[in-house]
């Protein structure tokens, strides 16, 4: 997220791709997007990375995907069983669509410490 | 098959060429005409004469038909229908036998579609307004180099439409200087910029001079940001030598993609420089300059659902499209019908969004809609809306003309985006809420904030001259 300032003085930002230039979100908003994922006939899935590697585009995989699971409880549960394992690690949230075989959502829930 | 005798002199085309018990083939290549034809000159005989001069008839009998057989190769009218809300004008369709066409050359499909029969003086308008490609001639062509789904992957950009802008002033800044305004566009917050499509390698900044700047530009982004970041450079050339050394070049400086005019560098440029792309690894970007000589006038030309189409076959990873709230002309339900032509594996026809065929796109990747022009941060909603996720929204003088310069304007978009996505994927209705989204969203953002300030009181409400038919 940027802290632009009001003079105009605009600092280049490390940002995460989607969503990286909104406030970090609540746990209802985190919410919100798993629902929405789940609504859209997405396959939930959680990836972390080391800070230092965010740009690969393979992070570590935390578990298999969750095929089939509609419950929004278990897919937070899961986040947050990432994030303690790796408290130092990005925690990615991802929506797997398998008709265009691409991600219909994917963003950063947790920021690593590094 | 019987002989017959030799009969010089002229006949009607509808004698041949008019046929109303014709059912199309799998294979044939369908098209829809929208004839005006001259006063007195029977419906049937127009749709006939459209039909036989874009395919193997001329004006006289001539004896060298017959040592072939006509019946297999002729395109034939078979079918008439009024145009709603016009009576002067009808629509003629008309079916292609697929051999009439070199498997893979869209220039050779649009040489005889739209070739001579354009000039033809029995009719005063004449406008293609649709053509089916059968999947067999579709299974030729060579495509998008890459696609969206390719695209997205190799930048990492997911759940979103991404954000760009075309580099202002358009000409005239030197090599150095317009680097600087990519990199404060991309560091900003977008994900690509653009050369403007009359910057090629004039003589305030040759291209080479450009490229190299730009590169450090896209490279010197990426590490700062931690994204994925990109110039579209212009290889459009006088010749496809040229355009090939700038695009190698281009590639070498590290960008992941590249540009062409589809239209004024023409399909077989288009064509080659696609493959090329694919060969290389490299996604194309495709300006349209010319399309509204083109495509404007509703009763002559060609409709730009047939040259998007002809674009995803000639071959290109992003398409412009126009944006349907900005400064360019374009109705929402046609525009989106061709988005769906670019995008979709499947498109039904649908009369009420212009679109005469069923076209089945088989495993044709898909191209990006381009919004751009005179588009600005207020706009975002509605284009998250119509576009949805699979665009690129390109905001030139909506970055660049924020007051505190290109990086804050670039913050100020990719905010407005995000807290537009958001909100779509919360179940907001997005374009009712946009004022609510939007000034929440710059409590957080004063980039954002100033921008919402500059731009509030610019709208461009004029009317569509190229409406579609209705009655």
């Amino acid at each position: 997220m940027n802290t632009g300032s009001t003079t105009g003085d605009y600092q280049t930002a490390q940002t995460l791709e989607t969503f990286g230039f909104l406030p970090k979100f609540t746990q209802d908003e985190v919410y919100d997007q798993i629902a929405y994922l789940i609504a859209n006939g997405l396959t939930p899935a959680i990836e972390h990375t080391h800070p230092s590697q965010a740009t690969d585009h393979y992070w570590t995989m935390w578990k298999l995907p969750m095929f089939g699971q509609q419950d929004m409880g278990v897919v937070a549960a899961e986040i947050d069983a990432c994030h303690r394992a790796y408290p130092s690690d990005h925690v990615r949230l991802i929506g797997y669509d398998n008709y265009s075989q691409s991600q219909g959502v994917c963003f950063v829930v947790v920021e690593g410490r590094g | 098959m019987a002989s017959k005798a030799y009969d010089a002199g002229v006949k009607e085309y509808r004698d041949m060429y008019w046929t109303p018990d014709y059912v199309p083939l799998d294979t044939d290549l369908l098209a829809c005409f929208k004839c005006t034809g001259q006063p007195g000159v029977p419906k049937e005989e127009v749709a006939a004469a459209v039909a036989a001069e874009s395919s193997t008839g001329t004006w006289s009998t001539v004896w060298s038909e017959l040592l072939t057989d006509l019946e297999y190769y002729k395109g034939r009218a078979y079918r008439i229908e009024d145009v709603p809300g016009d009576s002067e004008s009808f629509y003629a369709f008309v079916a292609y036998p697929i051999d009439l066409f070199e498997e893979g050359s869209i220039v050779n499909v649009l040489t005889s579609l739209v070739g001579n029969v354009f000039g033809f003086k029995a009719l005063r308008h004449l406008r293609l307004e649709d053509i089916r490609f059968p999947i067999a001639y579709i299974k030729t062509c060579n495509g998008p180099p890459a696609g969206i789904q390719l695209e997205r992957d190799r930048l990492s950009k997911y759940g979103r439409p991404m954000l760009g802008a075309t580099i202002k002033p358009k000409l005239g800044l030197s090599a150095k200087n317009y680097g600087r305004a990519v990199y404060e566009c991309l560091r900003g917050g977008l994900d690509m910029t653009k050369d403007d499509e009359n910057v090629n390698s004039q003589p305030f900044m040759r291209w080479r001079d450009r490229f190299e700047f730009v590169g450090e530009a896209i490279q010197k982004a990426q590490q700062e940001t931690g994204e994925k970041k990109g110039h579209y450079l212009n290889v459009t050339a006088a010749t496809p030598e040229d355009m090939y050394e700038r695009a190698e070049f281009a590639k070498e400086v590290g960008s992941p993609i590249i540009m062409h005019d589809f239209l004024t560098g023409g399909f077989t440029a288009n064509t080659g420089l696609a493959k090329w792309c694919r060969k290389n690894g490299m996604l194309l970007h495709i300006h349209r300059a010319m399309h509204a000589v083109i495509d404007r006038h509703p009763k002559h030309g060609i409709h730009f659902r047939v040259l998007a189409k002809c674009l995803r076959l000639s071959g290109g990873d992003h398409l412009h499209t126009g944006t349907v709230v900005g400064k360019l002309e374009g109705d929402r339900a046609s525009t989106l019908g061709f988005v769906d032509q670019l995008r979709e594996s499947f498109v039904p026809e649908d009369r009420s969004r212009g679109i005469f065929f069923d076209q089945d796109w088989g495993s044709l990747p898909g191209v990006f809609a381009v919004a751009s022009g005179g588009i600005h941060v207020w706009h975002m909603p509605a284009l998250v809306t119509i576009f949805g996720d699979d665009s690129m929204l390109q905001f030139g003088g909506g970055t660049q003309g924020h007051p505190w310069g290109n990086a804050a304007g670039a913050a100020a978009n990719r905010v407005a985006l995000e807290a537009s996505v958001k909100a779509r994927n919360q179940g907001r209705e997005i374009e009712k809420e946009a004022r609510d989204i939007l000034m929440e969203a710059a409590r957080h953002s004063p980039e954002l904030a100033i921008a919402l300030e500059t731009w509030k009181e610019i709208k461009f409400e004029f009317d569509t001259v190229d409406k579609l038919d209705v009655g």
